[in-house]
C-alpha cells in the first residue's frame, strides 16, 4: 500500500534553492494538497516523488522503499500534468486504455475497467472522439481517467485543473476527490488555488520559498493557522499591529491605536510586538454600539459578491477592516457612509509575534 | 470621453460565428465585465472594439463615432492581451514609456508620465529591472502601467488577472478596480471567473455562443438571473426538475420526481408545463428539529457529504425523492453537529425559488454548457 516519506529533501539549481530541508510523511489513502505561491517549490517536490527530478539531498521512500535512483516508470505512480497530455492520434477510449494495453493486461478485464471509468467521468458518449474535438474540461477528465485506469495506487497530480475555467474546475474537483476515495487511492495534488485544496484535501501542506511552512487539515489551517503566512494565504484576513498589554486567564489584551483587542488565544512567545489576525467573516457588525468593546467606524466601500457582501470599514482609530456578511441571512444592509460598530469575538482573534522580515514581506503572496 | 456602442455586430471565422448579432452599450467611466465560458466569444468581442479584428456585419461606435474602419492606434484604446506582451529587452520604465513615446510626446515628458504610473502600480522601485526579473503580479501591474501611461481613456483588459495565482488574483482585483475608477477610465474586462466579475464590474455582461444572455449590475445578475445558464454560471444553484401540478392565485405547486411537491410563487406557467426550479445553495437552509416534517417546503434528507471550504461549509443532501441538493453555510454560523450520514430537514422558501421553463435540449445541456 502506498505511503510516501520524504526525508531532508533539498533541490538546488546552481545558486537557486527550489526545496530545502523538506520532511513529509504521507499516509496510505490520504489525499494531500501542496499549496503555495509561484516558485515556492511545490512542483519540484511532486516531481521528486514522481522521479522526474532527482533531489540534490535527501531520500524519497514509497511504501518504505528508497526510490532515489528508480525511474518514473518503475515507481508505480500515475501522473497528471497541468498541460493536458493526451495522444492526439488516439481516440478517448484508446487514450484511457493505454496503460492496461502497454502493460499487457487481460483485455477483457482492462476493457471493463476502462468502461467503468468512462462512465464515472461521463465520457462514455465521447469514447470514439479524438481529443481535439473535446472541450478542455473533457480532455482533462480523459487524462485523469487514464491515470486512474493505469492501476497505480499513488496518484500525483500537478495542477490537474489549472488550465480549466473557474466553473469547470469547481465541478471537476469534486469528481476527483470522489474517485480517489472510492478507489482507495493515495493522492498528492499540487495547486496554487487554496480553495481547491480546502475542498478536496484531507491534509494541506503550505510551502513558501522551498520550505514547508505548515501542514494541517483544512479546518486547522483556516481556523487556527500556526503561521502568519498561512493566515493570509489560506483565505483572507485582517492584520493589525499591536502590543501585548496584559495576559490574564481570560486571554490576551492587545493595545493598538488607542483601542484594545481581546483574544482568547495564548501567547507562547516572548515578543511584545504582535500581529493580530481576524478573518472578515468573523468580524461582527452592528448598528449601535451597545458593547463597550465595539469599535466605531464608517463603511467606505460595499461590494456585493453574490452569497456574501464585502464591506470595507474605516474605524475611528484609523484601521481599514474588511467585513464579510452572508447575503441570505443578513436582514440589514449597509451603504457606503453608514456608521457602524465592529465587534471582534475573542475566539476569532489570532495572535502572532511580529515577524522579523516585517508584516508586508512575511504575508506576501508573490 | 469614451462611451462604446456595438450595434448588431457579427464576426465569423469560417463556419463558426464567434459574435452573433450583438448589441452592447458601455457608458463613459463605466467598468464593464464580460463574463463567459471558454469559446463564448469574449476575446473576439474585445479585439473587435480594439480594432484588431473587423466585424463582418454591424457597427462599432466609440465616443459616438463610427470606428469600423479606424485602425487600432487611432481608436484611443489600450488593449491588454492575456500574456501582457511586455518587451523583454526593455527595462520596466522603458516598457511603461513605450505608449507615450509611440504617441510622439517628447521623451522627457513620457518618462515623467510613466514614472507616475509606476508609482501608482507600486513598481517605482523596479524601474531599472527587466520584465523577466519581475514576478507574475508585477508583470501584470507593469502591463497595466503601460496602458495607463499611454494616455488613452478606454482600457480593454483580456483576462488581466488570469495568469496569476488564485490568492494573488483575489488581492489584485480590488486594487485593479480602484486604480481604474480613481483615474476615471472606462474599462472592459473579460474574464471567466464569476466572482472576479462580481467584484470588479459596475455591470456584468454574460456572454454565451457570441450573444449576450444578460447585462446588468452584479446584484441583479445574481438575484434575478434570466436563464438557467446565467443562474448556473454566476453563483451556481440547485436545479430541480418537475412540472406544474396546480396553479392558484397566490402561488403554484410543482411536482418533482417521485411525487415531492414544492410550493412556489405565482409564475404564469400552466399546469402540466415542465419546469426547472433553481435555488441558491446559501438559500437552501438546513433546519434540524424533527418537528418540521409536514411544514410547507421542508423536506427530509440525509447528509451525504460535508466539505469545509474555509469561509463556508458545503453540505450535500440527498432528499427522500432521490434529488440531491447542496447547502452552504457561513463558517461563522456553522453547526458542528451536522455530519455526514445525519438525517436533516431542508427548507426552500418559495420567495427564494426561481422557476424556468424546462429547456428543450434538456437541463443537462444547459448546465454542461459552462
Amino acid at each position: 500500500m502506498p505511503s510516501v516519506r520524504l526525508v531532508n529533501i533539498a533541490k538546488r539549481y546552481g545558486e537557486i534553492t527550489a526545496a530545502e530541508n523538506v520532511n513529509l510523511q504521507i499516509e496510505n489513502k490520504e489525499y494531500i494538497c501542496i499549496i503555495g505561491p509561484s516558485g515556492c517549490g511545490k512542483t519540484t517536490l511532486i516531481k521528486c516523488i514522481a522521479g522526474i527530478i532527482e533531489p540534490t539531498e535527501g531520500e524519497v521512500y514509497i511504501d518504505g522503499k528508497l526510490l532515489n535512483k528508480v525511474p518514473i516508470q518503475e515507481r508505480g505512480v500515475g501522473y497528471v500534468f497541468q498541460e493536458i497530455a493526451l495522444f492526439p492520434h488516439m481516440n478517448i477510449y484508446e487514450n484511457v486504455s493505454y496503460g492496461p494495453f502497454v502493460k499487457g493486461w487481460d483485455p477483457e478485464k482492462a476493457g471493463s475497467l476502462v468502461e467503468e471509468m468512462l462512465n464515472m467521468m461521463a465520457l462514455r458518449e465521447r469514447a470514439k472522439d479524438q481529443p481535439n474535438v473535446l472541450s478542455e474540461g473533457a480532455q482533462q477528465k480523459t487524462a485523469i481517467a487514464r491515470a486512474f485506469v493505469s492501476g497505480s495506487l499513488l496518484l500525483l497530480l500537478d495542477e490537474p485543473l489549472g488550465s480549466l475555467d473557474a466553473k469547470v474546475r469547481t465541478v471537476l474537483r469534486h469528481e476527483l476527490k470522489r474517485m480517489v476515495k472510492d478507489l482507495g487511492l493515495t493522492a498528492v495534488h499540487v495547486t496554487h488555488d487554496q480553495e481547491e485544496a480546502m475542498a478536496i484535501a484531507d491534509r494541506i501542506i503550505v510551502m513558501k520559498a522551498g520550505r514547508i511552512i505548515e501542514a494541517g487539515t483544512p479546518v486547522e489551517l483556516y481556523l487556527s493557522p500556526r503561521a502568519l503566512f498561512t493566515a493570509n494565504f489560506v483565505g483572507e484576513a485582517n492584520f493589525m499591529v499591536g502590543e501585548v498589554m496584559q495576559v490574564t486567564n481570560k486571554g490576551v489584551y492587545v493595545k493598538m491605536n488607542g483601542a484594545v483587542l481581546h483574544s482568547s488565544g495564548k501567547v507562547d512567545f516572548k515578543e511584545k510586538k504582535v500581529v493580530v489576525a481576524i478573518r472578515p467573516e468573523f468580524v461582527g457588525m452592528e448598528k449601535s454600539g451597545v458593547r463597550r468593546e465595539a469599535w466605531k467606524g464608517t463603511v467606505e466601500n460595499v461590494i456585493f459578491m453574490g452569497g456574501t457582501v464585502r464591506y470595507e470599514v474605516r474605524t475611528d482609530n484609523g484601521e481599514l477592516i474588511v467585513v464579510k456578511r452572508p447575503f441570505a441571512s443578513d436582514t440589514y444592509r449597509w451603504d457606503a457612509g453608514s456608521h457602524v460598530y465592529l465587534v471582534f469575538p475573542p475566539n476569532a482573534v489570532l495572535l502572532y509575534p511580529y515577524p522579523k522580515a516585517g508584516l508586508e514581506k512575511e504575508i506576501s503572496v508573490e | 470621453m469614451p462611451s462604446v456602442r456595438l450595434a448588431k455586430v457579427t464576426k465569423r471565422f469560417g463556419s463558426i460565428t464567434a459574435i452573433d448579432n450583438l448589441d452592447l452599450g458601455i457608458e463613459d467611466g463605466e467598468y464593464l465585465c464580460v463574463l463567459g465560458p471558454t469559446g463564448s466569444g469574449k476575446t473576439t468581442l474585445l479585439k473587435l472594439i480594439a480594432g484588431i479584428l473587423k466585424p463582418d456585419q454591424g457597427e462599432i461606435h466609440i465616443d459616438g463615432k463610427l470606428v469600423n474602419d479606424v485602425p487600432p492606434q487611432e481608436r484611443n484604446t489600450a488593449y491588454l492581451p492575456q500574456d501582457y506582451a511586455l518587451f523583454p529587452h526593455l527595462s520596466v520604465i522603458e516598457n511603461a514609456a513605450f505608449g507615450p513615446t509611440s504617441r510622439e510626446i517628447d521623451r522627457e515628458q513620457a518618462i515623467e508620465i510613466s514614472g507616475k504610473m509606476l508609482e501608482m502600480t507600486r513598481l517605482a522601485g523596479r524601474a531599472g529591472s527587466f520584465p523577466n526579473e519581475l514576478s507574475g503580479g508585477m508583470q501584470q501591474r507593469l502591463a497595466l502601467a503601460r496602458a495607463l501611461a499611454s494616455g488613452v481613456s478606454l482600457l480593454l483588459l483580456d483576462e488581466p488577472l488570469g495568469a496569476l495565482d488564485a490568492r494573488l488574483r483575489v488581492e489584485l482585483r480590488y486594487k485593479l478596480r480602484s486604480l481604474v475608477k480613481d483615474e476615471g477610465f472606462t474599462a472592459i474586462h473579460v474574464t471567466h471567473d464569476q466572482e472576479e466579475a462580481m467584484v470588479v464590474g459596475d455591470r456584468i455582461a454574460v456572454l454565451r455562443h457570441g450573444q449576450i444572455q444578460q447585462a446588468s449590475i452584479p446584484f441583479t445578475i445574481y438575484n434575478e438571473p434570466k436563464s438557467i445558464f446565467v443562474a448556473n454560471f454566476v453563483g451556481g444553484a440547485n436545479f430541480l426538475e418537475g412540472f406544474i401540478s396546480e396553479r392558484g392565485p397566490s402561488g403554484s405547486w410543482v411536482q418533482l420526481r417521485n411525487g415531492l411537491a414544492v410550493r412556489i410563487k405565482e409564475t404564469g406557467y400552466s399546469p402540466g408545463e415542465r419546469v426547472v426550479l433553481a435555488v441558491r445553495e446559501e438559500m437552501t437552509e438546513i433546519v434540524k428539529p424533527a418537528k418540521r416534517n409536514g411544514e410547507t417546503n421542508v423536506f427530509a434528507g440525509t447528509v451525504t457529504s460535508a466539505s469545509f471550504l474555509g469561509s463556508l461549509i458545503r453540505y450535500e443532501i440527498q432528499l427522500e425523492n432521490g434529488d440531491v441538493v447542496n447547502s452552504r453555510m457561513p463558517v461563522s454560523l456553522r453547526n458542528d453537529s451536522v455530519l455526514s450520514g445525519e438525517r436533516v430537514y431542508v427548507r426552500l422558501q418559495p420567495e427564494n425559488i426561481k422557476t424556468y421553463l424546462s429547456p428543450s435540449g434538456g437541463l443537462y445541456i444547459e448546465l454542461e454548457a459552462v
